[in-house]
């Protein structure tokens, strides 16, 4: 195997990934803490520490600062691999380090300040969305920049889901935050009435669909075969699912708003691609886990492996339930209950975080120039922990929704409702005192991986950036 | 944004709809029928050892993606999802919600004809229809008078036989299907200093401790300022316009010297919201009894 002189650039995926396990467990420590308010009403702390206001900071410090970092570290590391390639134009890569930095730390202080555009997931202020989008931009030429220096003919798969990842988020980010400002700390959106609904859950539920999804998928295409040491299982089938799965997500939305001002027709078509939906994510976790046919055994005692064949469990499951769902009568049920909360951290705990926590243990070892993490029993420790703490929460959710839908309409021979929203409250505490614990066993998941991770990095100074690879010769 | 009326719309969302549901499974149809090598690789490599099988797609995943698109043409065919036509069920969410309500309706007539034809004191008295009512209260009133109905700042206390417009059951029941609007008006123009007079001389007409210099200046603005207009000269207020009685203790945002400092100098806007339009006059009826039975024990 020849070697070049250049080597790939793991500063920037160093930084990213240890940020990656930093901000998981903020945003985990949030979402634990808004978990408690719940139970105990008296934990609501002033108005900056109020559910109202912890809950946008909770949502945003795990999607964007947990998972966007994740993302920001897997994809650099697997587009400079695959691509034969240094990264294009490193200070523009630093650039999106920091900027993406300063976006998390403006969120952590204008959220709780109350600083608020009242969109969900899109909760940031003008001037931090323009942040965003300069960021966002830098991230894509970044991107762009190094699939377009690649030594390899072909484009690896999983820089097609960080590709459309990049492009999506960027188009759904600068449309729903088109805004008026009034002051430096407030704007109103550029959308009225139920157009403004439907503009912003076509971006929420494709934020779901694009930096939830696809970007992790973008993950799961690189570790998944890397770890198992086999080949992806069809490629035909990545192509299919891939085209049909970012063609059917940004028809989803609509599903968000069933039995509301929305039209009719556009919540049945909403739904009815919500279904047609089913078949191309199961395409990715399909993909994923028969990847590791032939290698199954591997699953015993290897943690890695652990977390990403969970991680596409969980999303198959998840993927499975969405279209259910976004059917009207189980919607119906469903919509406004704690099964929707369920249903999100199913994907979110049981497949985004595990298959970034994954992801990362196979990165750190490699970035710091390590045979393996500091302690692989740990990790092991970590994926039970961690998978415990995920079911308790979504079983409980799962429980605690449907409970709420049948108490909600539950009538009297009368004509009078049952049950009071209140007796509804009451009869959810249970459950939301499992939430809170399955949410603090998965936090405590993240603070065993960040002794690891510092024991690991602490272990020997040596770090040096790994050479870049000439493109294995007879397929160049 | 403006509205998308025109009938070209119409057009465009079908076509659209269409095309994007029938493309799905063209192009998984096209791709079903490449040039498989089962355990094969595709020859690419990537990052020393990186491959790709040549398996086909798994038929049972083909047939199942082939299914939700068949079940989304049924779908289009039966319910509105293509512009504007309306599918052959020609169900909407608001027919299947007045179904309902009207069905709801139709069966309970009966129960509520007989209770519109009892007065509210006898209906105040019937157990069965009281149960009725406070199961409604607990639905419909609840979120400002609360479970118990005893209120909360701003919001009056149904329960203490105190009423800013008249506990008779005509009047229980007007309030509840007209609405109340009451408005206390901002008096910030008197100048702090004579504000605090006021509110001295208010708190000191029901016995509450209060500065007496203060108390007796404020008597004199209550007299000349505009107060009585609505208060009285006796400050007992009116019913007919909903003002309060400032004498009897009884206090709808508070009675300490800094609340009532507020209610002067800012004003105060209370809303009872409008229900005939809503419930309708059975529920109405059937609530004004059960308000009324609140402060009268059967």
């Amino acid at each position: 195997m020849s070697e070049t002189q250049t080597t790939y650039n793991y500063k920037v995926v160093r930084q990213f990934a240890v940020m990656t396990v930093i901000w998981g467990i903020v945003g985990m420590l949030v979402g634990v803490v808004i978990a408690a308010q719940l139970v105990w009403p008296e934990l609501n702390f002033g108005p900056w520490l109020h559910f109202g206001r912890l809950r946008p900071l909770h949502t945003n410090a795990v999607i964007f600062a947990f998972g966007g970092s994740a993302l920001f570290a897997t994809s650099y590391y697997v587009v400079q691999r695959t691509s034969h390639a240094r990264i294009f134009c490193d200070k523009l890569a630093a650039f999106t380090f920091w900027g993406w930095q300063l976006v998390i730390l403006l969120a952590a202080v204008s959220l709780p300040l109350g600083f608020s555009t009242g969109k969900e997931y899109a909760e940031l202020e003008w001037p931090i969305d323009l942040l965003i989008a300069v960021v966002w931009v830098s991230y894509a030429i970044v991107f762009f920049g190094t699939i377009a220096k690649r030594t390899v003919k072909h484009i690896y798969v999983a820089n097609w889901f960080y590709g459309a990842f990049i492009i999506a988020i960027a188009l759904l980010h600068i449309v729903n935050s088109a805004e008026i400002p009034v002051t430096l700390t407030k704007s109103y959106s550029a959308y009225a009435g139920v157009q403004d609904a439907m503009v912003q859950w076509w971006y929420g539920h494709n934020a779901v669909g694009f930096l939830l999804t696809a970007g992790f998928l973008g993950m799961m295409y690189y570790f998944v075969p890397k770890q198992a040491g086999r080949p992806v299982y069809s490629y035909r089938l990545s192509v299919v699912h891939f085209w049909a799965l970012i063609f059917t997500y940004m028809w989803a939305g609509p599903h968000h708003l069933h039995y509301t001002a929305l039209p009719d027709w556009t919540q049945s078509v909403g739904m009815i691609f919500s279904l047609i939906l089913l078949a191309p994510s199961w395409g990715g976790m399909i993909n994923g886990i028969m990847t590791l046919s032939g290698a199954w055994h591997k699953l015993r005692d290897d943690p890695i492996l652990k977390f990403l064949i969970t991680s596409l469990s969980f999303y198959g499951m998840s993927t499975f339930e969405g279209p259910m769902m976004s059917v009207k009568t189980v919607n119906a049920l469903s919509h406004y209950t704690d099964w929707t909360v369920g249903h999100v951290h199913s994907g979110a705990l049981g497949w985004v975080a595990m298959v970034s926590i994954g992801s990362i243990y196979y990165l750190l070892p490699r970035l710091f120039g390590k045979p393996e993490m500091y302690s692989v029993r740990l990790m092991t420790v970590h994926f039970w922990v961690a998978t415990i703490g995920v079911v308790l929460y979504i079983a409980s959710m799962w429980i605690a929704g449907v409970m709420q839908g049948l108490m909600w309409r539950a009538v009297n021979a009368d004509g009078t409702l049952t049950y009071s929203f209140v007796e509804a409250v009451k009869g959810s505490y249970p459950f939301w005192t499992v939430r809170f614990i399955g949410g603090a066993l998965f936090l405590v998941g993240m603070l065993i991986m960040a002794y690891n991770m510092f024991k690991t990095i602490a272990s020997g100074k040596t770090v040096n950036d790994a050479p870049v690879l000439a493109p294995a010769a007879q397929h160049a | 944004m403006s509205d998308f009326v025109s009938e070209f719309w119409n057009f465009y969302v079908t076509g659209i709809v269409l095309v994007s549901v029938i493309g799905c499974a063209v192009f998984l149809w096209s791709q079903g029928s490449a040039n498989f090598t089962v355990g094969k690789t595709t020859g690419h490599a990537w990052d020393e050892t990186l491959e790709e099988y040549n398996n086909p797609l798994p038929k049972w995943w083909s047939w199942m993606f082939y299914i939700t698109v068949l079940f989304a043409l049924g779908y289009l065919a039966l319910y509105p999802g293509l512009g504007s036509f309306k599918g052959w069920l020609g169900w909407t969410s608001a027919g299947q919600h007045k179904a309902e309500v009207d069905k709801a309706n139709a069966a309970l007539k009966p129960m509520y004809d007989k209770y519109l034809g009892m007065d509210v004191k006898a209906l105040a008295g019937d157990k069965q229809a009281m149960e009725t009512g406070k199961r409604l209260f607990l639905t419909y009133c609840l979120q400002c008078h609360g479970a118990d109905a005893r209120g909360s700042k701003g919001f009056p206390n149904l329960t203490d036989g105190d009423w800013l417009y008249g506990g008779e059951p005509a009047k229980i029941e007007e309030t509840i299907s007209n609405g109340r609007m009451g408005v206390m008006p901002p008096h910030a123009h008197l100048g702090a200093d004579t504000i605090k007079n006021l509110a001295n001389y208010v708190r000191s007409l029901s016995g509450l401790p209060a500065d007496p210099a203060r108390a007796a200046k404020g008597r004199e603005a209550f007299m000349t300022v505009g107060c009585t207009g609505c208060h009285g000269m006796d400050a007992k207020g009116m019913q007919a316009i909903g003002s309060p009685n400032l004498t009897d203790g009884t206090w709808l945002y508070g009675s300490s010297e800094a609340t009532i400092t507020e209610t002067i100098t800012n004003g105060r806007q209370n809303k009872m919201p409008v229900w005939k339009d809503f419930l309708g006059e059975g529920k109405v009826h059937l609530l004004a009894a059960y308000v009324y039975g609140l402060s009268h024990p059967q």
